[in-house]
């Protein structure tokens, strides 16, 4: 599995295994996961509950090691990465620490990375223009409505200019509007800063509309069971959501989120086979 | 302040004063219907009807009597009168248990962030730390004393004691409050334990401190009174309760009034500490209900 061609990978994971040990046994959360993200892509992750999409994004985070094989970011260990400073995360909540203003809490990485005063000034306010929330720099998170807190969520995660942007559910929370709202805001962001951004979502929809690339994942162990590339155009709009493509890939994913191949039903999978055999037959690639 | 702020304070003082009013109302309602005769230049002007044990002059004096009693001298022969005897006693008392309160808060945050940061230090420590709460007080106190020597520091030691504890106990949850992810978020920065603790655990512990800091305010004035007897110290509210108490049966309104200063001091620093939390919490945008 590869990148976009002729682009650099910036994430390489290979041959990954992700086991949680829990009571006498362990659960296989992830296993034999391959998967290449070139530069400048947007890519989602889409699967059903427990199909390791979250844990994947953690174990490319380097906020959890992986059981077997290896994440490597920029050429480096994710681990290496992690200590570089190369990560920016937005959670389904926005996660703002609330006895700080708007703006300080963009501040809150350009601090721990040891940045001066007026630099510190400078790129937070940049920031805060590019998610559109520079008049509310000096307001109190609570003070914001839940989009708004999320678009704080991304200046913060911006902020150090990382090599890759992990999303883990960040509009889950919000309603349908405001949703398709951020989406093209993301969309915005991503054209303007080439970031890197790997997506976690359950929405198949949202997974079209905004990505390069679709990964989609089953459970039981999770796996990848079909990569789906998305040609869509861009910039993409509302009128996106009507072209006939977007709905071919749209049915496409869903499709393949039906198939899984492997269990019974890739969306549920209660009667799959057992974890053992899955990790022995690995993922696709 | 809001319009709607300052009705609310007002209120709250309004509601205060009220229940003061009932409860003077009250006292002396029971004395009416089964107290000791009432007098007035030696004549009896009321002789209640009923006979209430605890109504007694001796046992409950009359308000205007504790009144009077405050402005009377505190001893035969000296100037000073009763109630500015007790303020210095209770300003004396105040400062010492604020020196301990200091050092409890110090101390009760310090092992609140061991113990969050070593999982053996909070197993092998921590049952101490509780324990340490049940040996009663006037146990410990001379035991102090005779360690520390018969002086204010010993009286702080004391205060100390019964300060640390409430602060350690919340502090422990304190630290521990912050969303997961937003210590994720910290790792993903890759931000060091000074850094997660003074930029996330202390802010998000600040509102559970508070809470701690209220009920060690009270707390270190119990300590710095009952300390004071052991300790031999003459000049604060706990030798005053001492000899009011053997003076009771001559004049009960002195040791009420004593009683009374001790509450003073102590509503008065828990209202100090409540000011702070106000201020500290509304300063960083964080909501601060009542007590």
């Amino acid at each position: 599995m590869t990148g976009e061609a002729g682009a650099p990978a910036v994430v390489r994971i290979a041959s990954v295994e992700k086991r949680f040990e829990a009571g006498g046994g362990g659960t296989v959360a992830l296993a034999g996961i391959d998967l290449d993200i070139g530069r400048g892509e947007f890519v989602s992750l889409i699967g059903p509950s427990g199909c390791g999409k979250s844990t994947l994004l953690r174990l490319i985070g380097d906020l959890i090691a992986p059981s077997a094989g290896t994440v490597e970011v920029n050429g480096k260990a994710a681990h290496a990465a992690r200590l570089g400073r190369e990560y920016g995360i937005v959670f389904q909540a926005p996660v703002l620490f609330e006895w700080r203003t708007v703006e300080d809490n963009v501040k809150l990485p350009l601090e721990l990375m040891g940045m001066g005063r007026p630099d510190r000034e400078r790129r937070a306010r940049a920031m805060l223009e590019l998610v559109e929330l520079g008049e509310f720099a000096r307001h109190h998170p609570y003070q914001l409505s839940g989009g708004m807190q999320q678009r704080v969520a991304i200046a913060r995660a911006l902020a150090l200019e990382p090599a890759i942007l992990l999303m883990d559910e960040p509009f889950g929370a919000l309603d349908e509007m405001t949703r398709e709202r951020m989406n093209s805001e993301v969309l915005r962001i991503w054209r303007q800063t080439g970031t890197t951004i790997v997506f976690v979502t359950h929405s198949i929809p949202e997974a079209v509309f905004l990505s390069t690339r679709v990964v989609v994942m089953s459970a039981r162990p999770g796996r990848i069971t079909r990569l789906v590339e998305v040609p869509l155009a861009h910039p993409r709009n509302d009128e996106t959501r009507e072209d006939p493509t977007y709905f071919r890939l749209v049915t496409e994913v869903r499709e393949a989120l039906r198939g899984g191949g492997g269990g019974s039903d890739a969306t549920d999978g209660v009667d799959g086979p057992s974890p053992e055999r899955l990790a022995a037959e690995g993922g696709i690639g | 302040m809001p319009p709607s702020a300052e009705r609310s304070a007002l209120g709250r003082i309004g509601i205060f004063l009220a229940f003061l009013a009932l409860l003077l109302i009250a006292w002396e309602g029971v004395k009416l219907l089964g107290g000791d005769p009432w007098r007035s230049d030696g004549k009896v002007v009321w002789d209640p009807p009923l006979n209430i044990w605890f109504a007694s002059n001796l046992m409950l004096p009359h308000v205007w009597d504790i009144w009077r009693a405050l402005a009377d001298p505190v001893q035969r022969g000296t100037e000073q009168s009763l109630a500015a005897f007790l303020m210095g006693a209770a300003f004396y008392t105040w400062r010492e248990a604020a020196i301990g309160f200091v050092a409890g808060a110090v101390i009760g945050i310090a092992l609140a962030a061991l113990f969050v940061h070593s999982r053996l230090a909070e197993r092998a420590f921590v049952p101490y730390v509780i324990a340490s709460q049940t040996i009663p007080i006037v146990a410990l106190a001379p035991m102090i004393v005779f360690a520390f020597g018969p002086n204010v520091t010993s009286v702080v030691i004391i205060a100390t004691y019964l300060t640390f504890f409430p602060v350690t106990i919340a502090m422990i949850r304190g630290l521990r409050s912050p969303d997961p992810r937003a210590l994720e978020l910290m790792r993903s920065y890759a931000a060091g334990r000074w850094s997660v603790f003074w930029k996330l655990r202390m802010p998000a512990s600040l509102p559970y401190l508070f809470t701690a800091l209220k009920i060690a305010a009270t707390a270190s004035v119990v300590g710095a009174i009952v300390g004071e007897g052991p300790g031999g110290i003459p000049d604060g509210l706990g030798r005053a309760i001492v000899n009011f108490n053997t003076q009771y049966i001559t004049g009960p309104e002195k040791l009420w009034a004593a009683i009374l200063a001790s509450a003073v001091i102590g509503i008065a620093f828990f209202g100090i500490v409540r000011v702070a939390e106000v201020v500290t919490l509304r300063s960083r945008g964080l909501r601060t209900e009542a007590a």
